[in-house]
């Protein structure tokens, strides 16, 4: 395959950025799109141009530290993580876009890396269950039905990618968050911080600069992990009746 | 070996952008409430003159004597205005939060979920209350008549003669049309929004039971509104 | 053993054997644990806030340390290069944790979970260790589930159990196929509440470069921000290595791209011993390499192997024929020709290296990698008749959707293609029972250490060790060091910090200088292949000082040749990858002597010359019943010079010393 790349460069967070044209050929359909990358950053270094700068790690879908806007879609057309996506979803010829997550709660840190650690900052606020090491009681101690079990589940396994703010017109944070605290609201270890954990991360949320929720359903479509959009009803429901959150 | 568990901070929940979205859902659905009413209202057309006067009149006699006259009215509308108050507010502070989450815009940005309603939420809203500005001058305020027969009181003081007239006029109903189109889809966005908002659809099938009443309370609502208009301008109702 | 004397003169040089003197081997095996953790002093709770500590690494060991020591009120200062402490390697991990806890009464208990890890190990690993690690895996699925880890359970609401790695009890908690996750995710939420309790500071995009040892002991290290290029010093009181394993050395494998042995081996070189580096375990069922491009493996559940069924083309004519067209008499079902009793069960290393020999021999499918095909079939059509295509996708459904996303295949219809992969490395810094390694002050948990799991590992059991090593060991044995404080302040000026942060500059100025013409990658790559064709699945004398030479001389042209554009003072992924794989050709070339001096085979370490007549590995217990820890001895020219071997001898008491046999 022979393409035609459109890439966002940056060379640091105040610097001016552009988009860059570059072409690539002999793409195979095997390779992942960062693979397709990779081969892109070979031929940079060769030329003596500076590699073109991204996030990977796992490289299989479950680290959440991959990125990318592809085509205008967070993490491409496809329900995974770019990491994941192939170049067989693209066609010979085409042109693509690659740009950074753009949120100002995310600031761009160079090319397609940007910083995500306001939702380490969110999880600081209350996205955890205070439990000391050595203070547990026996496991089975702590029966869990089997729906809320699989719902906390399901929740749990956002993997902190920051694709639903990248893809929500708001920039906001609201199926990251909703998430979380269904998780841990579903379980009945979460019930005793259950109110405090929503109204301090809201608030986190909200001085991170994340935008507020319109209910647009962007989020959950860019999801590579699925996450349902009822979690923000889940959310908004628990927010609602938190009470005891001094 | 571990040291005590430390208080949670004490974080408010006035403000944050959830408050801000959970005053725009109630202030939302008192709108809702209110033109299925007002819709109700002005499908007393089809019963004629009398009916419709009389309705018209009956509002602003409710409860008298413990009202005074015109006092459920007045209820209502101070209710509305404080919604209208309410509602503006927050939709100007999240649709500004929302701008600044996102500086740099995207150059190539493509909508996979998003409906066509919910992107027009923000300056469907902002029609809409320009709408409601001219609407009020039109039928409550000023009451003028902008179709035949002049501004005689007649017409102008009867309520149903003034709906009427004025809609002879094609051009109105157009604007009339525009409106409900807008209107049409910010309830189709809004109230299913407003009950995700609530926290009230939180399994698929509820949230599939939201979508279905806000599309069908939003063409309910748009063609309620719209008949009354549509059947004077072709003469049905005269 | 003349041979060896051979090796002496040529690699590396016997150093005075070793032993770990920190367990209390004056009470039973069972009590050594309660005994250690009453004999280890206490640290006055007014006196942590005083005494810091620094964890490199926040993966299931790392994060749960930093959260324990966090919570006890130390000061503590946790080092990540991912963006976020929740996106260490930890995080893959698929099939589950194990622990003692017996909800099945199968038979389980803590001594049955030793004897199991020391038999899987291979006789290679320290009982007290072991034992202490059975002990508290208890204790780790209580507080995993206090923290809210969703662990699978059935309708009953109670944990679920599935056995797992082929021993016959229940013992295995799973949370999906996500486990390694969600036990992360717990761990990183308890490290992150101390963050906000302000106990514990985070520092991601953080890369340790170098370790400051100030008169014998640890006392902090050099790292440098990778976002402003920054060198920063950070001293403290003790210094933690949760850097995790370095199965990176083979280019491919199934870690993260960032995974490096930077930390463990600058620790190395300052004093630590490195043991057993050659123990790697490499797994069968992995998605083949498509081409030159790839740039890692993936994993897919070892599961499979109990309803599909694995073969090859009789003729190696047949082998780029569509599979489907290929007639039952032409096929190979060689695990079940070779091994009638276990057949595709057979265990890992068995399974692995017999898939290699398949396609050494040129019978391999799939595409032309380099000069030829790597990869056996995996065929489920007998299972898709017998079960039905339902049965299969609701048992395996994921696993073939995964696959599918990546080869474009369709494991329904056309058998799936499966080969070995690097995918862990049971060596690592040398530790004693308290985990601390031969620096005083520097610690070593989870796989950046060697300490449990002997020449192989049984599946499920890293996430364990992981957890017990920073949840509760290292909080109970680090108080025996740190209540010998406060320590004299170390400042920045101090002679020792000087020196290691301008070794780490200057690396950084001449890695940046060189601008020869081959990327950091191409050197990765060729060493990896070097490493996987002669230090992989099957080991010989020949062989491995053909890849020392190799190595060698890779390292030389790496310093001659290497090309590093940009600058050091912003985020530069060549330049963090360079000076990983600099390590990179260090290790392995310890990797390979210390799998020449080994002449014998045990688990992941299979030496052709030592198998027993049917291909099974031999082990020597009479020559090689220790632990090779590795001393580093100083530059020679071009590297290290020859290495110190110190032998640690294993002694076995509570468990009988056997070979194993799968025929
Ligand atoms: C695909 C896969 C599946 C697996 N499945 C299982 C399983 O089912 N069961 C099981 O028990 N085990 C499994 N394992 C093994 C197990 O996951 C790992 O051994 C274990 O998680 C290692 O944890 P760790 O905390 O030691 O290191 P890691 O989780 O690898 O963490 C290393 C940490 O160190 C940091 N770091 C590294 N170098 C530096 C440096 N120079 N400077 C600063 N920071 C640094 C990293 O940022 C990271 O935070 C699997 C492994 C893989 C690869
Ligand atoms: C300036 C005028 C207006 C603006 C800018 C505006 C904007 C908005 C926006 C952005 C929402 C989306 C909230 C969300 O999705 O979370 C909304 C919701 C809603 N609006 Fe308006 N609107 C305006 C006027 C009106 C009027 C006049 C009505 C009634 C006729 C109305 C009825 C509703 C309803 C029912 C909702 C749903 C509540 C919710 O979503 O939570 N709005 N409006
Ligand atoms: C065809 C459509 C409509 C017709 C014929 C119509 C007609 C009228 C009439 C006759 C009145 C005056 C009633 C009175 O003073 O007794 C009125 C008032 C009003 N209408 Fe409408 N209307 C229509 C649509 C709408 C819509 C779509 C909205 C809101 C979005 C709306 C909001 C109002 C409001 C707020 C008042 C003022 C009520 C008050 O007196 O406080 N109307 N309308
Ligand atoms: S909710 Fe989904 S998109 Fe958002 S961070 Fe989690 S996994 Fe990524
Ligand atoms: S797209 Fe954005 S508006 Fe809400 S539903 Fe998702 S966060
Ligand atoms: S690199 Fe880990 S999810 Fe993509």
């Amino acid at each position: 395959m022979n393409l035609t790349l459109k890439i966002w460069r940056q060379a640091g967070p105040n610097a001016d950025g552009q988009l860059v044209t570059y072409p690539v050929s002999n793409i195979s359909e095997d390779m992942s799109f960062l693979e397709m990358l990779d081969v892109l950053n070979e031929e940079l270094t060769a030329k003596g141009e500076e590699p073109v700068a991204f996030d990977s790690d796992c490289r299989e879908g479950i680290c959440g530290m991959c990125s990318l806007m592809i085509n205008g879609e967070a993490h491409g057309p496809e329900v995974t993580t770019t990491c994941q996506l192939h170049m067989r979803s693209f066609r010979d010829g085409e042109t693509i876009t690659i740009e950074p997550w753009r949120a100002s709660a995310f600031p761009l840190v160079r090319d397609l890396v940007v910083d995500r650690s306001a939702f380490d900052r969110i999880i600081q606020a209350g996205g955890y269950i205070s439990v000391n090491t050595g203070a547990a009681v026996e496991a089975n101690n702590l029966p869990v039905p089997k729906v809320k079990a699989d719902r906390a589940f399901d929740t749990a396994t956002c993997i902190g990618c920051g694709a639903c703010v990248a893809a929500c017109p708001n920039a906001s944070g609201m199926l990251f968050m909703g998430a979380k605290i269904t998780h841990l609201g579903e379980l009945p270890q979460g019930q005793a911080e259950r109110d405090s954990r929503v109204v301090s991360m809201v608030n986190q949320h909200d001085h991170e600069g994340f935008g507020g929720c319109t209910n647009i359903g962007e989020c959950a479509a860019a999801c590579p992990k699925e996450i349902p959009l009822d979690v923000i009803s889940q959310l908004n429901a628990d927010f609602r009746k938190a009470k005891n959150h001094a | 070996m571990a040291t005590q568990t430390l208080p949670a901070k004490r974080t408010g929940k006035a403000g944050s952008t959830l408050f801000l979205k959970t005053v725009m859902a109630v202030s939302g659905l008192i709108f809702v409430l209110y033109v299925l009413l007002h819709m109700y209202g002005n499908l007393k057309v089809f019963w004629g003159e009398e009916a419709f006067n009389t309705y018209a009149h009956h509002l602003r006699t409710i409860g008298e004597p413990m009202l005074p006259h015109a006092g459920l009215l007045w209820v209502i509308r101070v209710v509305l205005i404080i919604a209208v108050v309410a509602h503006v507010y927050s939709a100007a502070q999240l649709w500004k939060r929302a701008n600044a989450a996102r500086e740099q815009k995207y150059a190539v940005k493509k909508a996979v979920a998003a409906s066509f309603s919910s992107k027009w939420m923000r300056w469907g809203g902002v029609a809409l209350l320009l709408f409601v500005i001219w609407h009020l001058l039109h039928f409550t305020i000023a009451k003028i008549n902008v179709g035949s027969g002049g501004q005689g009181s007649e017409i102008t003081q009867n309520p149903y003669q003034l709906v009427v007239h004025s809609f002879g006029a094609w051009w109105m109903v157009i604007i009339y049309l525009l409106a409900l189109a807008a209107l049409g889809m910010h309830l189709h966005h809004g109230i299913w929004s407003a009950s995700q908002t609530l926290g009230f659809t939180n399994t698929p099938q509820q949230r599939k039971i939201a979508k279905t009443v806000a599309a069908l309370v939003a063409l309910v609502v748009a063609v309620g509104f719209a008949l009354p208009p549509l059947f004077i301008l072709f003469g049905v109702i005269d | 053993m003349t041979d060896t004397q051979g090796l002496i003169d040529d690699m590396y040089r016997l150093g005075d054997p070793i032993a770990d003197t920190k367990a209390p081997t004056d009470v039973p095996i069972e009590q050594r644990w309660t005994q250690a953790k009453f004999d280890n002093k206490l640290v006055n709770p007014s006196n942590r806030r005083k005494l810091s500590v620094i964890i490199v690494g926040t993966g299931l060991a790392g994060a749960s340390a930093a959260a324990t020591m966090g919570e006890a009120g130390y000061n503590v200062k946790a080092f990540c290069y991912q963006d976020s402490p929740r996106r260490a390697h930890s995080i893959a991990a698929q099939g589950g944790i194990n622990a003692a806890k017996n909800y099945n009464d199968d038979g389980d208990s803590t001594y049955r979970l030793f004897y199991d890890t020391v038999k899987g190990g291979d006789y290679r690993s320290r009982e007290n260790n072991v034992y202490r690690l059975a002990e508290v895996s208890t204790n780790i699925i209580d507080q995993c589930v206090a923290q809210g880890v969703p662990f699978a359970r059935d309708y009953g609401g109670l944990l679920d159990n599935r056995s797992f790695g082929g021993v016959q009890v229940a013992r295995t908690f799973y949370a999906r196929g996500q486990t390694g996750q969600q036990l992360l995710i717990g761990a990183y939420q308890a490290m992150e509440r101390q963050v906000a309790a302000g106990s514990v500071k985070e520092y991601t995009r953080h890369e340790m470069l170098e370790l400051i040892v100030v008169d014998g002991k640890a006392r902090g290290i050099v790292a440098r921000d990778m976002v402003t290029g920054e060198i920063e010093t950070h001293v403290a009181d003790v210094v933690v290595l949760a850097s995790g394993g370095y199965g990176n050395v083979f280019f491919l494998s199934t870690n993260a791209m960032g995974c490096n042995v930077t930390a463990t081996w600058r620790a190395h070189r300052k004093g630590a011993y490195f043991a057993n580096p050659c123990y790697t375990q490499i797994h069968p069922t992995c998605i083949p390499v498509s081409g030159d491009h790839q740039s890692k493996l993936t994993l897919m559940s070892e599961s499979l192997r109990n309803d599909g069924r694995i073969w090859v083309p009789k003729r190696k004519e047949d082998c780029d024929k569509d599979p489907r067209d290929i007639p039952e008499e032409d096929r190979d079902y060689y695990l079940e020709r070779i091994y009638p009793a276990f057949g595709n069960l057979v265990p890992r290393d068995i399974a692995s290296r017999q898939a290699k020999y398949m396609c050494d021999e040129g019978r391999g499918v799939g595409p032309m990698v380099g000069d030829f095909r790597r990869g056996v079939y995996l065929d489920f059509s007998d299972a898709i008749s017998r079960m039905g295509e339902a049965a299969v996708k609701a048992k395996y459904g994921n696993l073939f959707d995964m696959y599918a996303r990546i080869t474009g295949e369709d494991p329904y219809k056309v058998p799936m293609r499966i080969y070995p992969a690097v995918h862990y490395t049971m060596g690592g810094l040398w530790v004693d029972y308290d985990l601390e390694t031969s620096i005083p002050g520097l610690y070593a948990v989870g796989e950046a250490n060697f300490s449990d799991h002997g020449a192989n590992r049984l599946g499920a059991s890293s996430l364990m060790q992981c957890l017990a090593d920073g949840y509760f060991v290292l909080p109970n044995t680090i108080r025996n060091f740190l209540a010998e404080g406060p320590f004299e302040e170390i400042s920045e000026d101090h002679p020792a910090v000087v020196e290691a942060r301008q070794s780490v500059e200057s690396r950084i100025d001449k890695l940046l200088s060189i601008n020869g013409e081959r990327s950091v990658d191409s050197f990765h790559k060729e060493l990896g292949n070097i490493m996987w064709e002669y230090c992989g699945m099957e080991r010989t004398d020949e062989g491995l000082r053909k890849a020392i030479d190799l190595i060698r001389s890779l390292r030389e042209e790496f310093w001659r040749n290497v090309r590093v554009l940009g600058s050091a003072n912003t985020l530069n992924q060549s330049l963090e990858k360079a000076g990983r794989v600099a390590d990179f050709l260090e290790l392995g070339e310890l990797m390979c002597i210390d799998a020449l001096h080994r002449r014998e085979s045990c688990g992941g370490h299979f030496r052709a010359e030592s198998q027993t007549e049917d291909g099974e590995a031999l082990r020597h217990d009479d020559q090689f019943l220790y632990v090779g820890a590795w001393e580093f001895a100083g530059e020679a020219s071009g590297g290290p010079g020859a290495p110190v071997l110190h032998k640690e001898d294993l002694v076995y008491k509570s468990i009988e010393l056997k070979q194993r046999s799968y025929k």
